[in-house]
């Protein structure tokens, strides 16, 4: 089977549930979307992350109430540098969907979702001990993987596989 | 972790005291460190602490050719290394958009199955241990042994099999293979008879399981559980029939569920998977497709040793994938598949070269852990050993 090429056009994936919905609710709050290999990103500026987050939870024909995973990309050397990943299911829809979220590689702050999904709190921690990057609001936002006494973010870029740092 | 968390323990002024449980501890099922705070016998709080078993695989992976990749993904989850095979199969073959033959997708099927049903066993015969039922335990490795030798079969190794490759399975069926699963699988259910026969209706097994670390089913899907244990708080969801992967469309099987949501709920579903497990191979041994068990596509998939060794061609093939390996479109998929302990998810962002830019593991015990505070507190210290067995974390899994 030929892979089919991405759609990137916000006007395009108006057909998709999830992006007419968010479309609808606040234009400013998405960035992007991407429809590839059946599969729906979408890139949500980093302020309006959390309503976004209570939004796809709570609306009626979405119900987005499982948070599967928390995770981070890294473009090093490029900006905007680091991508935070959530990937979300809904059980009742049998549905899933990706949020991504931009950040700058000399700021890398973002909202906990602590408030939306009580699941991201390990991931949070694990993405915070690995990329370095600082949930605000997390109740507990300790290194979960790494020593605490670790220098250094493993999963960065700019991080060796091996030998010394 | 540091224990600056808990609170300042003067003399006298307070009633708890901190109890550190594992890492080495035996019915911790690994390297769990647990800080324990307790009243009297009474669970105030409780801290999993964990990274004791970390081991970089997400970083090791971003230096290695993707077919590389699959022998690290075994180590992840040990009970279950076919399911981790799998997963990431599926995903990177999503990323190249590959079409795999029937006969490998119900190879893939059979051994998936297996591999449930060793991970339910190892899990039983522990989960038993822990509570004080030796019996089980040996009746549960016995079977185990048996699995044992069939994937040593179909892939020369006991439990680090890498049997599956990207685009299919790595060998064909050894001859007589098909007949030692049937023998296996006849024989199975009465097993689990036996298994039942000791644990169901045990007064002992009740009273230690009945009502313990309960969890709802709300808290299950808010903490992010998946797999046996969300089933067992009454949420019907399996992704093998709710988002059908390697031709699980084709397979007849209930989902086991409970709306109790205690320890024994939990085991009773487990059990049930065992017998639905079982069905399956036996649906899978009736209709094994006859065919190819490798994609064909010649850039991706190794040649067959004969070809290699006769034709210039798959020679040419099979250096340029050893030695350059092969390029994968750009982007980036998320592949979840049921795993025996929930939702296992492979996270593969692809840059267009022959190396994973970023793997990322979603494995079910790391997030189902995040469980085990709300199962415990308020409750007995004896019964965190019952819901950490209830839970099937493994250590590889929760740390990578």
């Amino acid at each position: 089977m030929a892979l089919a090429p991405a759609v990137t056009d916000l006007e395009q994936l108006k057909d998709k549930p999830e992006v007419a919905a968010l479309l609808g609710w606040n234009a400013s709050a998405v960035a992007e979307a991407k429809f590839d290999r059946n599969e729906l990103t979408v890139w949500i500026n980093r302020d309006q992350l959390v309503p976004a987050c209570l939004f796809l939870r709570d609306h009626p024909e979405l119900r987005f109430n499982l948070l599967s995973d928390v995770t981070c990309l890294d473009w090093y050397p490029s900006e905007p540098r680091f991508e935070v990943v959530y990937q979300l299911t809904s059980i009742p829809r049998k549905a899933r969907l990706r949020l991504k979220v931009r950040l700058n590689g000399d700021d890398t702050k973002i909202a906990s979702v602590i408030s939306v999904w009580q699941s991201c709190n390990f991931f949070e921690r694990e993405v915070f001990d690995l990329f370095g990057i600082q949930f605000e609001g997390h109740p507990y936002l300790k290194r979960i993987m790494m020593p605490e006494d670790w220098k250094g973010h493993p999963l960065r870029k700019d991080y060796p596989v091996e030998g010394y740092r | 972790m540091a224990l600056t968390q808990t609170p300042a323990l003067e003399p006298g002024a307070d009633r708890t005291m901190i109890l550190n449980m594992g890492p080495q501890h035996p019915s911790t099922h690994g390297v769990l460190r647990l800080v324990v705070e307790i009243d009297g016998e009474t669970i105030v709080r409780i801290m999993p602490d964990i990274g004791y078993l970390h081991t970089g695989i997400e970083k090791t992976t971003e230096a290695k050719f993707y077919q590389q990749v699959v022998p690290l993904t075994d180590r992840i989850d040990y009970l279950c290394p076919m399911t981790n095979n799998l997963t990431y199969c599926l995903a990177v073959e999503k990323l190249l958009g590959l079409e795999i033959p029937k006969r490998a997708q119900w190879i893939r099927v059979m051994m998936n199955e297996l591999t449930r049903i060793n991970s339910h066993l190892v899990w039983l015969g522990t989960h038993a241990l822990d509570i004080g039922a030796m019996t089980v335990f040996l009746y549960c490795f016995r079977e185990r042994e048996d699995l044992l030798r069939l994937f040593e079969m179909v892939a020369g190794q006991r439990m680090m099999t890498s049997y599956f490759r990207i685009g299919g399975v790595s060998l064909d069926l050894p001859l007589d293979f098909l007949k030692r699963v049937k023998d296996f699988a006849d024989r199975f259910p009465a097993n689990v008879d036996e298994y039942e026969n000791l644990l169901t209706n045990n007064p002992i097994w009740i009273k230690r399981l009945k009502g313990v670390a309960h969890i709802t089913a709300e808290d299950a899907i808010a903490l992010g559980t998946t797999g046996p244990t969300l089933r067992a708080s009454g949420v019907d969801y399996d992704l093998r029939r709710d988002a059908p992967y390697t031709g699980y469309q084709d397979f007849q099987f209930k989902v086991p569920t409970s709306t109790v949501g205690d320890v024994y709920a939990r085991y009773l579903v487990r059990v049930q998977e065992l017998r639905e497990s079982i069905g399956i191979v036996q649906q899978a041994l009736e209709g094994m497709p006859e065919g190819r068990i490798k994609a064909d596509a010649p850039k991706v998939v190794l040649p067959d040793r004969e070809n290699m060794k006769t034709q210039m061609e798959s020679l040419i093939y099979h250096f340029k994938i050893i030695t350059e390996g092969f390029t994968v479109p750009e982007g980036e998929v998320y592949q979840a598949v049921e795993s025996p302990r929930g939702e296992m998810g492979y996270y593969i962002v692809s840059d267009g070269t022959a190396k994973p830019y970023r793997v990322h593991m979603r494995s079910p015990s790391f997030a189902n852990l995040q469980a085990l505070p709300a199962m415990c507190e308020g409750r007995l210290i004896a019964d965190v050993v019952a819901a950490i067995g209830s839970i099937d974390i493994v250590l590889g899994d929760v740390d990578r």
